[in-house]
């Protein structure tokens, strides 16, 4: 079998709040078009280290990183690059689904609008139904796209703001805990649309489900105190885990 | 004399294995449900082997008033099995566990059949010990089904001393210990061969006598197997080396 084509490669990456260091000489090759999964404990640097993607760190007063991080072979952190740019390619999903107080229409509308991606209300019309669509939502709501976003169920929001993510046009989708305040039901579809995702988008995803990361992932990197432990193929992981450290934390042991 | 042997080691109540060394789960209630799986593997290895030491001591004191208990006791076995399965079950569906947590269910599954097969052999020996008690004739070589079966009941004792304390050196151990149960079964089939031959009148006997040293060399194939389970379990994959094998019983006649 021929190994993935390595999206986004990340080297001896250090992150610093201030004088506190949130990562430690992270190093590591994310595959293309496969889920990523990123575990560990509260504070063990895997959000951090997922806003370095679309330097979202950025933001953050005081925070700065050293070392290296590509996007299909060119450092992002170099001066020639064009962060807004940048971001589009990159769509990110967050924990709790925060669509715009508008309607859902123009939520999804809202990011081809600011990056002049459309040259006519009929290209826009297309490119709206396009991301519901691979977002799963449209049958749902395109009798009411003019409707608030607000006014779907948390599932629905949370899949309205995966088709305003990929409305962009990106390659790479970030999800940050995308279904930790969903129920089970949504949670089950959202888990079907990302793999189907990834057809099309390198996702890289945080969460504090083992089983979630053990369903749709491929991959699954372990984060502990701000250091990678641990690296591999889901499957390996979770059945035979390298490290005592990832064995201890997926069994939800303390010694 | 066939008696049981003790066990070396009781069972712990939080079970031990490679990364276990004085780590307990968060939640204290899975490292009870894995207790409780322990002690019910641990309760039926003992019956297995109480099974076998008594069908074994009444072929050798040639009794036959135990043997219809040691047949109507194999339904507790059974019953044992089944209610592995269920708290298996129960641990996968409610605890969701990974990784040697994991491997550690799915194996009490398989050593619990082990097991309970170990116990069919037992009550199928059982059966025959009715037809082999009562011949008078002390020509059959009765001395070696005896040594092997000790061997096998000895192999059972240890490779549960080793599961209860997930101690892989000591189940390679035992795994290694099967090559001498496989020797004594390959010169027993010929002599026994070599006797029906010779006593044609006996075929009944030595049918019976054949089928018995066959199931005690089972028995040694499934405490085998058990071990190499205990091995997985530690180190997420089988021995690698083939076992040493000497039981060539099944090629024996081919060439004349």
């Amino acid at each position: 079998m021929l190994s993935p084509v390595t999206k986004i490669q990340a080297e001896n990456v250090n992150v610093f709040y201030g004088t506190n260091q949130a990562l430690y000489d992270v190093s590591v090759d994310i595959p293309q078009n496969q889920v990523t999964a990123f575990i560990g404990p509260s504070g063990c640097g895997k959000s951090t280290f997922l806003r370095c993607f679309n330097r979202m760190n950025d933001a953050i007063e005081g925070c700065h990183m050293n070392g290296r991080i590509a996007i299909d072979s060119e450092d992002i952190y170099s001066s020639a690059i064009d962060v807004v740019e940048l971001r589009a390619r990159i769509g990110m999903v967050f924990q709790k689904p925060n669509p715009f107080p508008k309607s859902i229409y123009d939520n999804v509308a809202y990011g081809p609008r600011i990056h002049g991606l459309t040259q006519n209300k009929s290209d826009l019309d297309a490119l709206v139904e396009t991301s519901l669509r691979r977002a799963g939502l449209w049958n749902e709501v395109k009798d009411r796209l003019l409707a608030i976003g607000s006014g779907l169920s948390g599932g629905q929001q949370q899949r309205l703001c995966i088709a305003r993510a990929i409305a962009v046009n990106p390659d790479i989708l970030l999800m940050d805990e995308p279904c930790s305040a969903l129920d089970p039901i949504a949670t089950a579809i959202i888990e079907e649309l990302i793999d189907e995702l990834r057809q099309r988008y390198t996702i890289i995803m945080v969460t504090h489900s083992m089983q979630q990361a053990a369903r749709i992932s491929q991959k699954t990197a372990y984060f502990h105190m701000g250091k990678l432990i641990e690296f591999g193929e889901t499957g390996d992981v979770f059945t035979n885990p390298k490290n005592e450290q990832t064995e201890a934390y997926i069994s939800g042991k303390i010694g | 004399m066939f008696l049981q042997t003790q066990r070396m080691s009781k069972p712990r109540h939080i079970y031990q294995g490679r990364l276990d060394k004085g780590m307990a789960h968060i939640v204290s209630a899975f490292d009870q449900d894995f207790a409780a799986l322990n002690d019910m593997l641990a309760r039926l290895g003992g019956m297995a082997e109480a099974q076998l030491s008594n069908v074994m001591g009444a072929i050798e004191a040639r009794k036959l008033d135990a043997l219809d208990a040691i047949i109507s006791g194999d339904k507790e076995l059974d019953k044992i099995e089944l209610d592995i399965n269920e708290q298996a079950l129960r641990l996968i569906a409610l605890r969701a566990p990974m990784a040697q947590d994991l491997r550690r269910v799915l194996v009490s599954l398989k050593v619990a059949a082990a097991l309970e097969r170990i116990g069919d052999y037992a009550k199928n020996i059982a059966k025959r010990s009715k037809v082999i008690i009562p011949d008078t004739n002390y020509d059959v070589p009765m001395a070696s089904i005896l040594t092997m079966a000790r061997l096998a009941q000895t192999m059972l004792n240890q490779v549960m001393d080793a599961y209860v304390a997930m101690d892989s050196d000591l189940a390679i151990d035992v795994w290694e210990q099967d090559i001498a149960i496989d020797q004594i079964h390959t010169a027993l089939f010929q002599s026994l061969l070599e006797l029906m031959a010779t006593s044609g009148d006996r075929a009944t006997i030595i049918s019976h006598l054949l089928f018995t040293a066959k199931n005690i060399e089972r028995v040694g194939d499934h405490v085998t197997n058990i071990a190499e389970q205990i091995y997985f379990v530690n180190h997420g994959k089988f021995p690698e080396d083939d076992r040493p094998k000497a039981d060539t019983a099944s090629a024996l006649g081919l060439d004349g």
